[in-house]
């Protein structure tokens, strides 16, 4: 029997409502269609009536998990337009508030994922390691999100030197928990036999969709904006780009896992610059944008974030176009979901990070007697978790 | 590096109309509209770039559609710029040739109200379905 099961369209917790139809023949999926829209902003629009400063507080609140991502590419885009070099002080800063940020995301997808096959522990654990990196934002720029530390032409407010320790103390406490998530969670059997093999994106189809960003590095693609084109502080301090081939929700989640250390990594270095420019310039004044156009991109947590400006020599921009990286990881859906049974799609659905959202209420409507039965979005949730328990007892039968 | 930048001048060749080096991470490349579809299956399959995005822009002139490329091993963006007349609105759709271009070419259709011919699934991706036929909220008459 053919069942088409729509997840969504809203769940007022999430950002990025959307509505997922996955069509069914029993239990395995053959189709999905993604409808989006549902909370579309115009800011495109916006972004034209206001002046060019202005513009880096508006596209701030595009997302509140990657919320300096898109400033730090538009900048660039404006920067690029206006052939601006920032200087050296303003590259870590901006590396750093970024890196914090991959920092804090990773580990809030890793707690939500872990809830969606049933393993709570990962929740608290993830979430439980995060605070620390909120509030050390809290500290060095004043907010726990939006932090409004970017600014065309640099930073906008400069990391002071009394805040390194805290910045320092807070990355030393993070590794230790770190790598005992990370091995805790790779060494699990239970998480090998759920997410091994689930949700495969091949290679040829993450090229062909153009995704970008963990989703294409955990598919052998290896791309990452920060290597390919340095900017900020990427290219002066010494960090990897990482891969891995099999394409599945676990090979994405080594990847995030893997990231978090870099990003460590990174952050340390910077901390040593800033020591190092103690004192110097953080912001060129940028008095206008001459006529022409830009083009910056930023390795936003999810992936590339792309912005393009036009600039007419006036105060504010002609055209401001936005690509964030979940608009082209989600059509990827339609290679990695097909074929999945429909306790896989909720942790398929997350793999990508894509604000995961929308799974407040699932409908299944029968095609031949047209009966519309609800599903709530904790029903697919249970179901993500009943097959993890079964695997689990599985496993355990078979080790006695 | 100059390598495949110097495959995509030679492969496009007469299509080109305007070559500008902006500096050497962004190339724009002006063709005319009629060549796109060649355009794009050439940098996308035998260049193998990745497509990144396309952007529209109402413009005096006509209709403006950016077609972004990166090739991210050398880190360079290649734009291809083509103009479309307003009086005909209608570009052919490279979605059958790049996937990763149906959404934007649905969503370009909405916002300027560009026409994509052969696009595999013209219906709308951002606008609500009460939206009034023919109301296109990035063009500059929109009131």
């Amino acid at each position: 029997m053919k069942t088409v099961i729509p997840i969504g369209p809203f769940h007022p917790l999430q950002e990025e409502p959307e509505l997922f139809s996955l069509t069914l023949d029993g239990e395995t999926v053959t189709d999905v269609d993604v409808r989006l829209g549902y909370n579309h902003r115009g800011i495109e629009k916006i972004a034209e009536t206001k002046t060019w400063d202005q513009d880096t507080f508006l596209i701030e609140r595009i997302c509140g998990i990657c919320s300096t991502s898109h400033p730090i590419a538009y900048c660039n885009a404006v920067e690029d337009c206006a052939g601006i070099e920032i200087p050296e002080r303003a590259k870590y800063i901006r590396s750093i508030v970024g890196e914090l940020e991959r920092l804090h995301s990773h580990l809030l997808w890793l707690g939500l994922a872990g809830h969606f096959i049933g393993y709570n522990t990962l929740f608290m654990w993830g979430w439980k390691w995060r605070e620390p990196i909120l509030d050390l934002f809290e500290q060095i720029t004043g907010n726990r999100n939006h932090y409004a530390m970017i600014k065309i032409g640099g930073a906008r407010r400069d990391i002071k030197n009394e805040d390194i320790p805290s910045i320092r103390k807070c990355l030393s406490g993070l590794v230790p928990p770190l790598e005992m998530i990370t091995k805790a969670a790779l060494d699990d059997p239970v998480l090998h036999a759920r997410l091994k093999g689930v949700g495969i994106l091949k290679k040829e189809d993450a090229i062909k969709y153009c995704a970008v960003g963990p989703t294409a590095r955990a598919s052998g693609v290896a791309i990452d904006v920060r290597k390919d084109e340095p900017h900020a502080a990427y290219g002066m301090v010494k960090w990897n780009v990482i891969t891995q081939e099999a394409g599945d929700v676990f090979a994405k989640a080594v990847v995030r896992l893997l990231e978090c250390f870099e990003s460590v990594k990174i952050v340390q270095q910077c901390v040593d610059g800033l020591e190092k420019t103690k004192g110097a310039e953080f912001c060129k004044e940028v008095e206008n944008i001459p006529p022409g156009e830009g083009i910056g991109h930023y390795e936003a947590p999810r992936g590339e974030t792309f912005h393009y400006v036009r600039s007419d020599g006036a105060n504010r921009p002609v055209r401001h176009k936005i690509r964030a990286p979940t608009y082209v990881n989600l059509p990827s859906f339609k290679a990695s979901c097909i074929g999945q049974t429909i306790s896989d799609v909720a942790i398929t659905l997350a793999s990508i990070d894509p604000c995961y959202c929308c799974t407040e209420r699932v409908a299944v409507i029968d095609p031949k007697t047209r009966a519309k039965k609800h599903i709530t979005g904790e029903e697919l949730v249970r179901l993500s978790q009943e097959k993890t328990r079964k695997i689990r007892d599985g496993l355990l039968k078979g080790s006695i | 590096m100059e390598n495949i930048i110097k495959k995509v001048k030679d492969g496009l060749g007469g299509k080109i109309k305007n070559w500008e080096e902006k500096n050497p991470g962004r190339i724009y490349i002006t063709i005319d509209k009629e060549n796109i579809r060649e355009t794009a299956r050439f940098i996308f399959e035998d260049c193998k770039a990745r497509f990144i995005i396309l952007t529209g822009i109402d413009t005096p002139l006509g209709y403006e559609n950016l077609y972004h490329f990166d090739f991210d091993s050398i880190g360079t963006v290649v734009t291809v710029k083509t103009l479309i007349p307003k009086s005909a609105p209608e570009i052919e759709s490279i979605a059958t040739i790049i996937p990763g271009a149906n959404f934007i070419e649905r969503e370009v259709y909405d916002m300027l109200g560009i026409k994509f011919i052969g696009h595999p699934d013209p219906r709308r991706l951002l606008l609500s379905d009460d939206w009034p036929e023919g109301v296109h909220p990035l063009r500059r008459d929109f009131k």
